[in-house]
């Protein structure tokens, strides 16, 4: 077993492989997000250098900069870790259950689904603690999950039909949406037109709080699960005659998914593509076993909303365009080049 | 399947009945709204117009909606009937193929880049938005062996319309100036538009409504397929570069009229060739009826929806057509 790191902690109750690659590469992806992290927090208005930043960073720098950095860009910066990690996720969960490389929440509708339930919960429930939105977004998501399931089943689900009745599911939603922002009052229809677009302008710490422990929980939970997803890949006959559940498995994932898509589009609206690209990226690097491939997609997914947001902030100043504009710009070509790759299939 | 209308002289009749409703519906959209009127104020309004509030609402606002959606539906309705037969897919749409996305694009583009702000180039420019994008998805969509599939349309429409949405967003947000007049092009609404509006492109639909019932005996045969229409000494070429030139003009003139409506063209096909059967003429004909009878419901619909603020009606109509889109899909598929 060239190529593998083998790990027997307690000498004989388990052992791990790793795969070397898989390691340098993900810690290289971890290095880059932080340093793009780093970058970000000094660009602005006000530039602090990338030093100055890290000063801030382990509490010794002074107090102006302390001031900019963690009060006013890093909840941002946070929040687009989170939320590109949260979409990753989801689209590696999504894509091997679904094993079509042209499934990603965002494509299928899931992600619409969450934005309606977000939307209503905004406009209806004014009053309740802003902390439910999560759940409240995660349950759209995934009513919209088996509504789109449950009208794709025709003696088992096709992926082909699954995205075709996705397409459409989206467009519903999207119109769904459009409607109920024509109930709510003036505030809340900026708010939510940028919604539609996918935007993290203007979030604070307690999002970050808000989404920072169903983002990390829901990634753990989707690691444990990896084996599952391994064997989901190779189709249900073979996964069935080696043991596994796997409409139960099935249904697990795609509830993870479900829940990973809720917490990212609870803040961050419908941002487009990443969840499409990242695990892409990540599967082209290391392969596509699931249990390296989810954490190098997470910082990748990471990555990609970091520096979207980074091109989106400071590109135009002083004006702000929404990130997704951005990840959709990149995301949009890259799904019609998976088309015609996948033209034969 | 036997179609509901099976000889001529029932299908007249049939057109009959849809003038017969399509005038119902032409008067309920004309009194009924926010501001409620009675049928006498909306011929007092055109026989002895006193200035009253409910005359000028009547002449102004109504009127022009009525004519916006009675011309905009028969054009999508039509496209819908062309852009099925010529791709021989079920779930061919206007919107789902990124022909309307394309558009409003463009026009967007127009104003922010270039400052166009006459009737006439915003016309021309929507032909050349849903033009391009038409060709481009048409393109991908056939890409490969097993050449143009329903599935490989769709993709590609939404991948188009994904791309042109996120521009056009970009766009906007740039240039604030433009916002106003943009939002207006791309709620999707038939009220709101003066008559000159409509005037500015009727010649360009009635053009297309004449090539597409020329275009319809050459479109018959070619749906028998390629080889028997070349067999049969059809230039398969010119009809289907016809049939995509006139799509253009009837989705790009409904877009310069009311914006991006879908979904209508998509219904509208199926319905039809329920009620006549698959001779292609009488399914334009009827589409084209059905289109406008259903602008003009959806239109009254949304009035009522979110009493007093008004629905866009492409809201309406996707919120119609998705259902019928699923049923499609589900049903349609497994035989092509």
């Amino acid at each position: 077993m060239k190529g593998y790191l083998t790990l027997r902690p307690g000498k004989r109750l388990s052992s791990f492989h790793l795969h070397r690659k898989s390691i340098w590469v993900t810690v290289a992806a971890a290095i880059a997000t932080l340093a793009v992290a780093v970058i970000s927090l000094g660009m602005g208005e006000m530039k602090v250098s990338p030093l100055d930043v890290l000063k801030v960073l382990i509490g010794m720098g002074d107090e102006q900069n302390t001031l900019l950095v963690q009060q006013f860009r890093m909840p941002r910066v946070v929040v687009g870790m989170l939320v590109g990690a949260s979409l990753a996720g989801a689209g590696a969960i999504m894509q091997g259950v679904v094993r079509n490389p042209l499934a990603a929440p965002d494509i299928l509708g899931v992600s619409g689904g969450a934005s309606v339930a977000a939307v209503a919960f905004l406009l209806f429930f004014e009053t309740v603690s802003i902390k439910w939105l999560p759940p409240v977004a995660f349950l759209g998501a995934t009513l919209i999950m088996f509504l789109l399931y449950a009208l794709a089943w025709k003696k088992g689900v096709t992926p082909l039909r699954l995205v075709l009745i996705g397409v459409g599911i989206k467009i519903a939603a999207s119109a769904v949406v459009t409607m109920l922002i024509m109930f709510s009052p003036f505030l809340l229809q900026n708010k939510a037109i940028l919604w539609l677009t996918g935007s993290i302008y203007g979030v604070s710490w307690a999002d970050a709080r808000m989404i920072l422990p169903w983002t990390i929980g829901l990634l753990l939970l989707a690691a444990l699960m990896a084996r599952r997803v391994n064997i989901q890949q190779l189709g249900d006959d073979i996964s069935m005659s080696v043991g596994s559940t796997v409409q139960r498995d099935r249904f697990f994932l795609l509830l993870i998914c479900a829940a990973l898509t809720g917490t990212a589009v609870s803040v961050g609206g419908e941002i487009g593509f990443v969840a499409l690209l990242a695990p892409h990226i990540a599967k082209q690097l290391i392969g596509p076993s699931f249990g390296s491939a989810l954490p190098l997609s997470a910082f990748i997914g990471a990555l990609i909303v970091l520096i979207a947001d980074l091109i989106a902030r400071m590109a135009f100043t002083p004006i702000d365009v929404p990130v997704g504009v951005f990840t959709s710009a990149v995301g949009a070509p890259f799904f019609i080049y998976l088309l015609y790759r996948n033209r034969n299939r | 399947m036997k179609a509901l209308l099976s000889n001529t002289y029932l299908k007249i009749l049939g057109v009959g009945f849809f003038l017969l409703l399509l005038a119902y519906l032409s008067y309920a959209s004309l009194v009924f709204g926010i501001v409620e009127t009675s049928w006498h104020t909306a011929i007092d309004a055109f026989t002895q117009f006193n200035g009253t509030n409910e005359h000028i609402v009547i002449k102004e606002v109504r009127v022009p909606r009525v004519l916006n959606a009675l011309a905009v539906g028969m054009c999508l309705g039509i496209a819908g009937t062309l852009l099925q037969a010529l791709t021989r897919n079920p779930i061919a749409d206007v919107e789902l193929f990124g022909l309307n996305a394309g558009a409003a694009f463009f026009v967007v583009v127009a104003i922010t880049f270039f400052g166009i702000s006459s009737l006439t180039q915003f016309t021309w420019i929507a032909f050349l938005g849903s033009a391009v994008s038409g060709v481009v998805v048409y393109l991908l969509g056939s890409l490969g062996r097993d050449g143009m599939t329903p599935v490989k349309l769709t993709l590609a429409g939404a991948a188009i319309t994904a791309l042109a949405a996120s521009a056009r967003h970009g766009m906007m947000v740039l240039n604030e100036k433009s916002v106003d007049e943009v939002l207006f092009w791309l709620s999707g609404s038939v009220g709101g538009r003066k008559l000159e509006f409509l005037t500015a492109v009727f010649p360009y639909m009635i053009v297309a409504w004449i090539i597409a019932f020329l275009l319809a005996r050459p479109i018959q045969t070619l749906l028998m397929g390629d080889d028997v229409a070349k067999g049969l000494g059809q230039r398969t070429m010119m009809v289907k570069l016809a049939a995509g030139a006139t799509i253009v003009l009837l989705s790009g003139s409904s877009v310069a009229v009311a914006g991006p409506i879908g979904f209508v063209g998509l219904v509208t096909p199926h319905l039809a060739r329920f009620l006549v059967g698959i001779e292609t003429r009488w399914v334009m004909l009827y589409s084209g009826l059905l289109g406008a009878a259903l602008l003009l419901a959806a239109d009254i619909g949304a009035r009522f929806v979110a009493k007093p603020a008004e629905v866009p009606i492409g809201v309406m109509t996707a919120l119609i057509g998705i259902p019928f889109f699923i049923y499609v899909a589900r049903k349609g598929l497994d035989k092509g």
